[in-house]
């Protein structure tokens, strides 16, 4: 147990941090250049972390895997940013927020860390503000909000369709900052491959320059992961090409206990697969339920018609449609958290109801035809248009929805050809988010001294399900507000340490490892591409570790990844040469990692005999197919530790989850 | 999955093994490919057959895959991002395309841009300028303003957004006759303009990113405005009107 202390402060809930931090050992300003602190991952929890800890003095450097800091995936996050500023004066405070992710999290996160998370989100939207984050405004030039899934009040900030973007950029813009005073030295196209311990901690990593090819070595007091999540497991996900859980595995490797691997979140509006050659799916915000209702043909042969291409969804009658979210959740209706959405969208294409034209059928409508008539009346009334026709209010709504959410719906034309204007949005769940990741304690750091988790990338705030608009709050809590002080706590002791040497016996065994695996990589000559072993795992881990899981097939999901593995190290043909940029050896790094991660997962899985939140398990559910949560016996948080290549072997500890600020109920939405 | 007969083309591609050697077109024939496929899946199916020949696959960039992160680009028969427009190469599909056709793959060409391999390049020149002033000096400490107290005018906050949403993807240069990267500093450069947060060190900032501009070897602007219709988030060519006065203004209070 002593490895799996959680370290939360004593005290009263919300007084717990303020306490932490005033008793927390600092390091002096004079010594802070004595400091190096290397942060792997440059999103939003890797880029504030860096430009914070570079403002204070350390010497940064920090790696990512793309050609700029500024393209890390954090990007792509579109809808927006929750903070508890009640600035709508709807009954929000620090304390429904908290409640509302610990709900939404079906009562699978640590209480103390998602309250620090709750308390410092208001500070994170005056520190964008004061960035020049171009957040979306009203007319009085006061800050605009829109609600999200899961939720019933308006607390998320947005910038258009591009939040991620643009806090992303602030914190890229910070970062670029501090490269300019030379206090960051900035790695790009550049891939940790593997942690090095000295004499028990956290102490370099070793790299691959991915322009030269060059296998090289960097020294730090500490090692800040910030690398995001493992979604790219399932092939097919709306994460990055370049996603990977590396980094985060490979900290495991060497001592980095792996919370709840199985918590992935699959977001209920992405663009249905279209084809086996499929690469990539695209996310279309959730955002758009505030606007959009979704559903799917009451009659069974309607859905097969729209198939076939017979019939147009814009031409079946109001009563002929199953708006089954409002039907079966009324309270929340079309804003139920992505769990639930997602579930729901499944149960109806289990059921013969999809609409999409694809192998799998798999896809319902997100139509805004309503939305466009309700907001069009509203703007006929302000403009001072008497009895305007069905045309006009038409038009002015098509405006409204267009000012929305223009970007994302041009998006959703280019990549489809239907205007969804007219035309409902055809949508569907995919891998989206993982909510597992790393164990780290309350000070964020893992169970290896100095190797610190921060983002996705670590376990810590939104248990079972994330709620929308909560990663991005967390990544820049996390970077920008309590990483920079719990790790001067820790690095207080090293003031005298001086630099790391990189000559030492663990930095060449780490370094040798890597090379002998370039290099076999580079002669095994085998049958198949990396790809090929990517997508049959990804095959395995949506129709057997996804949205709908039962104990047969997690034990064959098991022995299936076990076979891809041992099939991947036999006959993959990796190409090209090691001193160079060899996009099929990176790709092959990475892979390996998640071959290992997805057995962990399916065996996460098979333990917890409980449904909750991303986690469904058909043999623990309702009879209306509502999830089945057992608090008796999984009110924790199971923590692997790794015990060599057998991951079957993978030793699970468990830290109990205690709510003493919040009463633990059954999640409902209805 | 559509019914719909696939794509068969030719693809005239640049190779170049690295930034110290020549590189020359090569052609690939493809069959079969679905108009449905992204520009980027159809790269995808190529390198998996090249893979299986026992060949060197096609070194491209490419991460999010939804036009955003900027990381894609290619000239595609003569455009950057290929013949659609406002998307990024990512976002292209095969429907754009016709049976038969012979399609051009050409890197990104700028001085400022040096080809690293096949169709990557080096845009770091970027990072650079950023680093010499595309930022507010704000540290991190809790203690900013409160947000809502600094209130912005929502159609100056509408215009930074418009500003803002450059990806730095690069086509601006690349399709520019002089390789100018006044679209992309303008961008920026607008960005913190046009907020009350950016207005404290508005002249040092211009000053600053220009000169590194200048530095980094890209052209000057000649007011063509190729930029502006390549841009795949539709940047305006306004804000290089906003640049150049800033920069003059500045200029000349510097005295």
């Amino acid at each position: 147990m002593s490895k799996l202390d959680p370290k939360i402060p004593h005290g009263p809930l919300a007084e717990k941090w303020t306490n932490h931090k005033n008793h927390m050992n600092l390091v002096a300003p004079n010594n802070r250049d004595k400091i190096d602190i290397i942060v792997v991952g440059t999103g939003l929890a890797g880029g504030s972390a860096a430009a914070t800890l570079a403002e204070q003095g350390y010497n940064v450097k920090a790696f990512c895997y793309q050609d700029s800091p500024r393209r890390a995936h954090s990007i792509a996050a579109q809808g927006g940013i929750n903070a508890a500023k009640n600035y709508q004066g709807d009954g929000d405070s620090t304390y429904r927020l908290f409640y509302d992710t610990i709900k939404g999290g079906d009562y699978r996160a640590r209480e103390a860390n998602v309250y620090r998370l709750a308390e410092v989100s208001a500070n994170i939207i005056d520190q964008c503000v004061a960035q020049g984050v171009p957040f979306g405004r009203e007319y009085g030039g006061q800050l605009d909000n829109r609600s999200f899934g899961g939720v019933q009040v308006k607390r998320t900030f947005y910038a258009k369709g591009q939040t991620g973007q643009q806090l992303l950029l602030g914190a890229y813009s910070a970062m670029s900052r501090q490269i300019g005073k030379g206090r960051i030295k900035m790695y790009n196209r550049h891939e940790m491959l593997d942690l090095v311990i000295v004499d028990g901690k956290a102490r370099g990593i070793i790299a691959r320059n991915l322009v030269t090819g060059e296998i090289e070595r960097h020294s730090a007091h500490a090692v800040v992961i910030a690398s995001g999540g493992y979604g790219n497991v399932y092939f097919l996900s709306t994460n990055a090409m370049g996603s990977n859980v590396s980094a985060a595995w490979k900290i495991h490797k060497k001592g980095a206990y792996f919370a709840n691997p199985c918590f992935v979140q699959i977001h209920p509006t992405c663009i249905p697969v279209h084809g086996t050659q499929q690469s990539k799916l695209t996310l279309m915000s959730e955002s758009l339920r505030n606007s959009g209702r979704i559903w799917v043909p009451k009659k069974i042969e309607d859905s097969v018609a729209i198939r076939e291409g017979r019939l147009r969804p814009e031409n079946i009658k109001e009563e002929d449609r199953d708006y089954y979210l409002e039907r079966r959740y009324p309270a929340f209706g079309n804003l139920v958290p992505r769990d639930v959405a997602s579930r729901a969208a499944k149960e109806r294409c289990d059921a013969g109801y999809g609409i999409e034209n694809n192998d799998t059928k798999e896809g319902v409508f997100l139509d805004f035809s309503t939305e466009i008539m309700k907001k069009g009346k509203e703007a006929a009334i302000e403009k001072n248009i008497h009895n305007p026709s069905q045309q006009q209010i038409y038009d002015l709504g098509k405006a409204w929805v267009e000012e929305k959410y223009g970007n994302l719906f041009v998006m959703y034309e280019k990549i489809t050809a239907d205007n969804p204007y007219v035309t409902p949005m055809k949508i569907y769940p995919a891998v989206h988010y993982t909510m597992g990741g790393i164990w780290v304690n309350y000070n964020l750091q893992s169970t290896i001294p100095g190797c610190f988790v921060i983002g996705e990338a670590n376990f810590s705030d939104h248990g079972a399900n994330r709620l929308g608009a909560s990663a991005l709050m967390q990544g820049l809590a996390d970077g920008y507000f309590v990483l920079p002080y719990t790790i001067a706590d820790y690095l207080s002791a090293d003031i005298r340490t001086g630099t790391i040497p990189t000559d030492s016996e663990a930095f060449e065994k780490a370094e040798k490892e890597i090379r002998d695996k370039v290099n076999f990589f580079l002669n095994n000559n085998g049958k198949h591409s990396v790809d090929y072993f990517h997508k049959k795992l990804g095959h395995i881990m949506w129709n057997k570790v996804g949205m709908g899981r039962t104990p047969e097939g997690l034990r064959e999901a098991i022995k299936e990844i076990e076979e891809v593995r041992n099939e991947f190290w036999k006959d993959v043909r990796v190409p090209g040469e090691a001193d160079e940029m060899n996009m099929e050896l990176e790709k092959a790094f990475r892979v390996a990692d998640f071959l290992e991660l997805g057995q962990l997962m399916a065996k996460d899985a098979l333990e917890r005999n409980e449904s909750c939140g991303g986690h469904f398990r058909w043999d623990h559910a309702t009879e209306e197919g509502e999830a089945e949560r057992d608090d008796a016996n999984y009110m924790y948080a199971a923590v692997w530790e790794y015990q060599g290549d057998n991951i079957n072997a993978e030793v699970m500890h468990k830290e109990p989850l205690i709510y003493e600020n919040i009463e633990v109920k059954q999640r409902s939405y209805k | 999955m559509s019914a719909k007969k696939g794509l068969n083309l030719t693809l005239k591609i640049w190779r170049q093994k690295n930034n110290k050697t020549k590189g020359q077109f090569e052609v690939y024939k493809i069959s079969d490919v679905s108009t449905d496929s992204s520009f980027l899946e159809m790269l995808d199916i190529l390198n998996e057959t090249l893979i299986n020949d026992g060949k060197e696959p096609i070194a491209f960039d490419h991460d999010c895959r939804e036009g955003i992160c900027g990381m894609c680009s290619l000239y595609i028969n003569g455009r950057p991002h290929g013949p659609d427009t406002g998307i990024t190469t990512c976002q292209l599909h095969m429907r754009m395309f016709k049976d038969g056709e012979t399609i051009t793959i050409e890197p990104w060409r700028s001085v400022a841009f040096p080809v690293i391999k096949d169709l990557v390049v080096d845009r770091s020149a970027f990072d650079r300028i950023m680093a010499a002033g595309g930022f507010v000096s704000v540290n991190t400490s809790g203690n900013t303003l409160d947000a809502n107290a600094i209130p912005v005018p929502k159609d100056d906050a509408d215009k930074a957004m418009d500003a803002a949403a450059c990806i730095a993807c690069g086509a601006c240069v690349a399709t520019c006759k002089n390789g100018s990267a006044a679209l992309f500093v303008g961008a920026k450069v607008s960005q913190f303009a046009l907020l009350p947060q950016g207005k404290v060190e508005a002249k040092r900032r211009v000053l600053n990113m220009v000169k590194a501009m200048d530095e980094e070897g890209f052209g000057n602007c000649s007011n063509t405005g190729a930029c502006e219709v390549e841009c795949p988030k539709g940047i305006s060519l306004e804000v290089i009107a906003r640049m150049n006065r800033e920069y003059m203004t500045a200029h000349l209070d510097r005295g």
